[in-house]
C-alpha cells in the first residue's frame, strides 16, 4: 500500500484547556489511504504525535457510524467536512486529493465553548431538552396500549423524520448566527406532531426556546445553512413548525 | 404576550410582520408610480390624496414612519444578538457551500437601503413636509409629474437609484420567503412562495428602475 | 451447595414474577427520599433505570461518559424490538417469545428470567409510545411490524433502520424530566473507576471527571451497573470507541462474579476490514439477508483474479460461484442464525476463498433479487416481454424502497455502488452475551451492586436473537430493577447518609489515583493502541468464531505476555489533572488485558459448542450434521460464574446449574 497514499497538511487549532488561548498549528500527516474515514486519519496524526512525545489531538468520537452525534469538527469550512448527508466520522478521504492542505476547526459557537483543542462542551443542548423536551408521563407501563390512540402514518414519519436529529450541533456550528433552531424546531416538531404530545405543547415550546435564549444562541435568519449541513437532513420546515407552535402558544 | 416580544422567535416574527407590512407598502407606492409613466394626471390626483388625505396623513404615515425605524432598529439588535452568540470566528468558512450570499448579507443589503432612504426622503419627503407643514403652503393643483421628472434629470441620482434598487432587489430575495418561514408559513409551499419570492424580488425593483430611467430620457 | 443463589421464586413458571412481585418489600415515598442509588452508565438499560428510580422518589446519581446520556451505544441498534403484543394475530404469545429467546440462546440461559423478559416486553411498547417515541406505522395508523431472524411470528416494532436511537431518546426524555425536577443529578463526561464497599455493601464509587481529571468520590445506598457490553477486547468490534468493560471488570475484583465471559456475537454481515488503519467495523441490517444471496468464487484462479483487478464478481457466471450458505443448509439457506452463516464465512476465507485484499471478504449478492422483482414487477405492470434492462429497472426499484439507506450507507464507505457490483461482506463481533452474574433480581455476588442490561450475563444465553438487546435492556431499566432494588433498599431506611470520608472511600481512591499517577509517569515506548491492537488479534485469531484447546491455551500464555509488556512499556502523553483521552484509553485496555485472558480460560473451561461459542473439538462427527456444533447438556448445563481470585488465570469457576422444566432440549438444526 506504501507510496500509493496521500500526503496531507493539516491546519488544527490546538487549545489546552477552557481557559487558554489557543492557536492554529501545522502538521503533515503522509500516506493516507483513501479509504480510511477522517477519524481513522486523525488517529495516525495522533499515534504519530504519541511516538514523537507530543500530545495528540484531543477531539469527541464514539461510535464511528454516524448515528451518536459525539464527533464534531469543522473541515475545511463546513460542519462535518465537504461530503452531504454525513457526520464526520463518515466522511472519507477519498474526498480529498494528495497535497491538500485541510483546516479543522472546532465547532464555534459562544454556547459551545472549546474544552480542549477540537473537543467543545455541548451541554446548552441538554439543559434545552431538560426544559421541556419530554412527555410527562411515568416509567411504570401502566399507560394505555400501545394501539389505544391511532396515529396517521403521514404525522408518525413526519414526526420519526424529526426525530432522527442525532444531536450533534453541526447546525449551530455553520449558523451564521449560532442559532440552535433547527436542533429545538427538531425536538418541538416530534412532539407537536403526536397526538401523545399536545397536552403540554404549549409550555413546551415556550419553556425550551426561553432556555434557548438563555444559552446564548443566536437568532435565526432562515439562511438554511443548517439544513445542508446537518447529517441527518433534518428540515427547515421543523423551525416553521416551531415558529407556529409558539405563536400559537403565545396567543 | 410581552415574553413572547422578548423571545427570540418573537422578534423574529416581529421583524416578518413589520416586513409584510413594508413588502406591501413597496407594492402600493410602486402602484402609485407607474401612474407617473401612464397618467400624469391621474398621478398627480393620487398624489395629492396620499399627501393630504388626513387619515392617510395623520393615520398610516406614521404607522409607515414607525414601521420603517422598527425593522430598522430590529434588524440591527438581532445582527448584534447574533454576532454576540457567535463566539471565536472560523479561520477557514465556507458559507458559499450551504447558502446564498444574499441569505448571508442581509445586514449590507439593509443598511445600503437605509442610507438610500435617507438620500430618497431628502429628495422627496423632506421638502414635502417642509412645505405642507413649515411654510404652510397649499398644494392644490400642484404638478408633482413634473417635480418627479425634473429630480430625474441628474444621471447621478438616476445612477444611485438604480443601485440601491439593486440592493433592494438583492434584499427581497431572502426577505421574501424568510418572513414566510418567520411566522411559520412555509410548511407544505415552500417552493410556490419561493417562486413568487422570486417574482416580487425581481418585479417591482426592476419597475422603479424603469420607471426612473424612462423619467430621465423622457423629460 | 453452590455458593450461587439465583433466588428465583418458587410456583409455576407463569406466575414468578407476579407473585414475587406481591410480597416483595417496598420502601414508602417520604423514605425513598433518604435513599440514594447511582446508576453507572445511562444507555436503554441505565437511562429507562435511572428514569424510574427518580421517578419513583430515590435520589439518583447518573454517570456517562459521553457528554450526554443520548449517545450512549444503545443508539446504534437499526432493526428493532420484540415484543409479545401479537397486534399481527399471527399466533404470538408471552409462551411463544421465551420459547424462542431459550432456543435461540441454545438452551444456556436461565427460565425464570426470560420468562420475566417475555412478560414485560408489551409493556415497554405501550410505555414508548406514550412517551412520544415515533414507532412505523401502518395506513391505518396502527403500529407495524416486522419479522426476524430465526421465529415464525412478526413481533418486531421498529421506528426506520434507527429504532435503538429512538427508544433511547424515549429513554433520556424521562430521564431530562427528571433532571429538570431535580431527582436526578447527571454526570456526563464521568467515568467509574471503582465501586466502594463498606461492611461487604456497595455504598458508593470513585469517579473520574474527564474534563478536569479531578477524582471525585460518590456515596449511595446501592450502585447499579449498567455500562454495556464488552466487544471492544476485540479492537475491531461493531461497538462504539469508548465502549469498555472497566466497570463490569473492577466490580469483579472487588467480589462480583462474571459470568460466560466466552459467549460473544460475531454478526455475519458487517463490512470487512480495509487495512491495518481501520478503528470500527460497521454493521449492515440482518434483514439484507432476506434478499441477498452470499457467495465466494468455486476456483482459486477466479479468487487471485478478482483480488488481483483482472475480473469482476460480475464475470463469473452461475456455475463457477459457490453459494455456499444454500449448499451446505438447504432448507435455511442465506437465513441461518448469525452465529451458523458466520462460521460459514470463516471457513470459506480460511479456506482461500477470500475476495477482497486481506481475503476477508464473501459476497452479498442482490442481483438475483434484483431480476426476482424485476419480472415480478413487469407481470404486475403487464408489460409483456420486457427488456433485460427493463427488468433490472423495476427490480432495482424494488431493492431500494426495501434497503435503500442501507445501501447508501454502503456506498459512502465502500465508494462502491452495490447495486452494480455485489456487497462485500465479513463477520464482525457484536455483542457479549457474556457479564456479570447476577441473581433473579438483578444483584451481583456483592450485595447492594445491581448490573443490568448487556452488562449483566443476562437473559441471552450462548447466542442473542436480533432486536432482543433492546427489549432486555428496556425490561430490566423499566420494569424489573426498580422493583427488585426496593426489596433490597427496605432495609436501609434508617442508615442515613453514606459518608465519603470513610477508610474505604481512602482506599479506593489511592488505589485509582496509582494506578493514573503510574501511567502518566511511565517512560513507556508503545502507545495505548498498540497493545490494544496487538490483544485485539490474538482474541480474533484464537478466541474467535471458532476456537480450540491449543488456541485457547496459546491464548491465555500469549494475552499474560501483552499484559506484562503493556505494563512496562505503555506510554501515556499528556497531565493527569486535565482531558486526556490517551488516560481513558490506557485505564479501559488494562482492563481489557485482564479480562481477555479470562475469556479465553472460560472458552478453555467450557468443552461443548453452544451457541455463539464454538469448539472445534465439540462439532458432529458424522451424519447430516456432520461438521456442526454439537452441545453438551449432560456436562455444561451450567452457567460459568467466575471469581476474582489475582491473576485472571487463577479465577475460580463456580457453577450455576442450568434447570429446563418448561422446555424440551433439543439440538439446533437448519440442513
Amino acid at each position: 500500500m506504501s507510496g500509493k497514499g496521500m500526503n496531507l497538511t493539516l491546519k488544527i487549532w490546538r487549545q489546552k484547556d477552557a481557559k487558554s488561548k489557543g492557536k492554529m498549528e501545522t502538521y503533515k500527516v503522509n500516506d493516507i489511504s483513501e479509504h480510511m474515514s477522517f477519524l481513522e486519519m486523525m488517529d495516525v496524526l495522533n499515534e504519530q504525535l504519541i511516538a514523537e512525545g507530543q500530545e495528540p489531538v484531543a477531539f469527541d468520537h464514539d461510535c464511528r457510524e454516524g448515528i451518536c452525534g459525539m464527533c464534531s469538527m469543522y473541515i475545511n469550512g463546513e460542519a462535518h467536512g465537504p461530503d452531504r448527508g454525513v457526520t464526520t466520522c463518515q466522511l472519507h478521504m477519498r474526498m480529498f486529493k494528495d497535497g491538500d492542505t485541510i483546516t479543522i476547526e472546532p465547532f464555534r459557537a459562544a454556547a459551545f465553548p472549546v474544552i480542549k483543542d477540537l473537543v467543545v462542551d455541548r451541554t446548552s443542548f441538554e439543559r434545552i431538552q431538560q426544559a421541556g423536551g419530554y412527555i410527562s408521563v411515568n416509567t411504570s407501563g401502566n399507560t394505555q396500549d400501545a394501539n389505544a390512540i391511532p396515529i396517521s402514518k403521514h404525522a408518525a414519519d413526519e414526526a420519526m423524520d424529526a426525530a432522527t436529529c442525532i444531536g450533534c450541533g453541526a447546525c449551530v456550528a455553520t449558523c451564521k448566527n449560532s442559532s440552535a433552531m433547527l436542533f429545538v424546531g427538531a425536538k418541538v416538531s416530534q412532539y407537536a406532531l403526536l397526538p401523545q404530545g399536545q397536552v403540554e405543547a404549549a409550555d413546551r415550546v415556550k419553556n425550551m426556546v426561553a432556555q434557548m435564549d438563555l444559552e446564548g444562541f443566536g437568532n435565526c435568519t432562515n439562511t438554511g445553512a443548517c439544513e445542508v449541513e446537518c447529517p441527518k437532513g433534518i428540515s427547515l420546515d421543523n423551525i416553521a413548525r416551531m415558529n407556529r407552535e409558539l405563536i400559537k402558544a403565545s396567543i | 404576550m410581552s415574553g413572547f416580544l422578548k423571545s427570540s422567535i418573537g422578534r423574529k416574527v416581529a421583524m416578518a410582520l413589520s416586513a409584510f407590512f413594508l413588502m406591501f407598502f413597496l407594492l402600493q407606492h410602486f402602484a402609485i408610480n407607474m401612474l407617473s409613466v401612464f397618467s400624469p394626471e391621474t398621478f398627480n390626483e393620487v398624489s395629492y390624496f396620499m399627501g393630504n388625505n388626513p387619515l392617510v396623513q395623520y393615520g398610516l404615515q406614521p404607522v409607515l414612519l414607525f414601521g420603517v425605524v422598527f425593522h430598522f432598529v430590529m434588524g440591527f439588535i438581532l445582527e448584534l444578538k447574533n454576532k454576540k452568540a457567535q463566539g471565536v470566528a472560523y479561520a477557514k468558512n465556507n458559507g458559499a457551500a450551504n447558502s446564498s450570499w444574499v441569505s448571508r448579507n442581509m445586514i449590507y443589503t439593509g443598511v445600503a437601503i437605509l442610507l438610500f432612504m435617507i438620500f430618497h426622503f431628502n429628495d422627496f419627503w423632506v421638502p414635502e413636509i417642509v412645505e405642507k407643514y413649515v411654510e404652510g403652503k397649499s398644494q392644490v393643483g400642484k404638478d408633482f409629474h413634473a417635480h418627479v421628472v425634473h429630480m430625474f434629470e441628474n444621471p447621478i441620482r438616476v445612477g444611485v437609484y438604480v443601485l440601491a434598487f439593486v440592493f433592494l432587489a438583492l434584499h427581497l430575495m431572502h426577505g421574501f420567503t424568510s418572513a414566510f418561514q418567520s411566522v411559520g408559513g412555509t410548511a407544505g409551499r415552500k417552493k410556490t412562495l419561493q417562486n413568487i419570492g422570486k417574482a416580487y424580488s425581481i418585479i417591482i425593483p426592476l419597475g422603479f428602475v424603469i420607471i426612473a430611467i424612462y423619467h430621465h430620457f423622457n423629460h | 451447595m453452590s455458593v450461587l443463589d439465583s433466588k428465583v421464586p418458587e410456583g409455576p413458571l407463569k406466575d414468578k414474577w407476579t407473585s414475587y412481585k406481591d410480597k416483595i418489600n417496598l420502601v414508602n415515598p417520604a423514605n425513598k427520599r433518604l435513599i440514594d442509588v447511582i446508576v453507572v452508565g445511562t444507555g436503554l438499560a441505565g437511562g429507562s433505570a435511572a428514569a424510574t428510580l427518580a421517578e419513583l422518589g430515590y435520589n439518583v446519581k447518573a454517570f456517562a461518559y459521553q457528554d450526554s446520556p443520548r449517545r450512549a451505544h444503545s443508539i446504534a441498534a437499526q432493526g428493532g424490538i420484540n415484543a409479545a403484543k401479537n397486534y399481527q394475530g399471527d399466533g404470538d404469545s408471552t409462551y411463544r417469545l421465551f420459547y424462542d429467546t431459550v432456543k435461540g440462546g441454545d438452551y444456556r440461559s436461565r427460565e425464570a428470567n426470560v420468562y420475566r423478559l417475555a412478560e414485560v416486553s408489551a409493556n415497554i411498547i405501550d410505555q414508548c409510545v406514550a412517551q412520544g417515541v415515533p414507532f412505523a406505522r401502518d395506513y391505518g395508523g396502527l403500529l407495524d411490524n416486522r419479522s426476524f431472524g430465526g421465529v415464525l411470528v412478526s413481533r418486531t416494532f421498529y421506528a426506520k433502520g434507527q429504532t435503538g436511537q429512538q427508544l433511547l431518546l424515549g429513554a433520556y426524555s424521562a430521564m431530562n424530566r427528571q433532571i429538570a425536577r431535580g431527582k436526578i443529578q447527571m454526570y456526563n463526561r464521568h467515568e467509574m473507576l471503582d465501586v466502594v464497599i463498606v461492611d461487604g455493601k456497595a455504598r458508593g464509587i470513585i469517579a473520574r471527571n474527564l474534563i478536569t481529571g479531578e477524582i471525585e468520590r460518590h456515596s449511595a445506598h446501592a450502585v447499579v451497573v449498567a455500562s454495556g457490553g464488552y466487544g471492544n477486547v476485540f479492537f475491531l468490534s461493531t461497538n462504539a470507541m469508548g465502549s469498555n468493560v472497566s466497570a463490569g471488570w473492577k466490580i469483579h475484583k472487588k467480589g462480583a462474579f462474571f459470568a460466560n465471559p466466552c459467549y460473544t456475537q460475531i454478526h455475519p454481515t458487517c463490512i470487512p476490514r480495509s487495512g491495518d488503519y481501520q478503528s470500527k467495523l460497521t454493521l449492515m441490517s440482518e434483514s439484507l439477508r432476506n434478499d441477498g444471496r452470499i457467495w465466494v468464487p468455486k476456483n482459486m484462479e477466479d479468487v487471485i483474479a478478482i483480488r488481483e483487478g483482472r475480473k469482476k464478481p460480475t464475470d463469473l457466471s452461475e456455475e463457477e460461484r459457490d453459494y455456499y450458505l444454500e449448499r451446505r443448509y438447504p432448507a435455511f439457506g442465506n437465513l441461518v442464525p448469525r452465529d451458523v452463516a458466520s462460521r460459514a464465512a470463516k471457513e470459506r476465507c480460511d479456506a482461500g476463498y477470500g475476495v477482497n485484499a486481506t481475503g476477508e471478504a464473501v459476497y452479498l449478492d442482490f442481483a438475483s433479487a434484483i431480476q426476482r422483482y424485476g419480472k415480478e414487477q413487469a407481470k404486475i405492470h403487464g408489460i409483456a416481454n420486457p427488456s433485460e434492462a427493463k427488468i433490472y429497472e423495476l427490480g432495482q426499484k424494488i431493492v431500494e424502497a426495501k434497503y435503500g439507506n442501507l445501501f447508501q450507507m454502503y456506498e459512502k464507505i465502500v465508494d462502491e455502488n452495490p447495486y452494480e457490483t455485489p456487497m462485500m461482506i465479513y463477520p464482525a463481533v457484536h455483542y457479549t452475551m457474556g457479564g456479570v452474574w447476577v441473581d433473579y433480581n438483578l444483584m451481583t455476588t456483592v450485595p447492594g451492586l445491581y448490573c443490568i442490561g448487556e452488562a449483566n450475563f443476562s437473559d441471552h444465553g450462548a447466542n442473542r436473537l436480533g432486536a432482543s438487546a433492546l427489549m432486555q435492556g428496556l425490561a430490566d431499566g423499566y420494569f424489573v430493577l426498580p422493583y427488585t432494588i426496593g426489596d433490597y433498599l427496605s432495609d436501609d431506611i434508617r442508615t442515613g447518609k453514606i459518608p465519603t470520608d470513610t477508610p474505604e472511600f481512602d482506599a479506593a481512591e489511592k488505589e485509582v489515583k496509582d494506578r493514573i499517577d503510574f501511567f502518566i509517569n511511565n517512560k513507556g515506548t508503545k502507545s495505548v493502541d498498540y497493545f490494544h491492537k496487538k490483544l485485539g488479534k490474538v482474541m480474533w485469531d484464537k478466541c474467535g468464531m471458532s476456537r480450540n484447546e491449543q488456541g485457547l491455551k496459546e491464548a491465555m500464555v500469549e494475552i499474560k505476555a501483552i499484559r506484562e509488556e503493556f505494563w512496562k512499556e505503555v506510554s501515556v502523553p499528556g497531565g493527569a489533572n486535565e482531558m486526556n483521552p490517551e488516560l481513558e484509553k490506557a485505564g479501559r485496555v488494562a482492563d481489557f488485558l485482564e479480562l481477555g485472558e479470562l475469556f479465553a480460560k472460560d472458552a478453555l473451561t467450557r468443552e461443548e459448542s453452544c451457541g455463539g461459542h464454538f469448539r472445534e473439538e465439540s462439532a458432529e462427527e458424522s451424519g447430516p450434521q456432520k461438521g456442526e456444533a454439537k452441545r453438551n447438556d449432560k456436562d455444561f448445563a451450567f452457567v460459568s460464574a467466575w471469581e476474582y481470585k489475582g491473576e485472571p488465570a487463577d479465577a475460580v469457576l463456580h457453577k450455576e446449574e442450568l434447570e429446563f422444566k418448561d422446555i424440551e432440549l433439543k439440538q439446533r438444526s437448519y440442513k
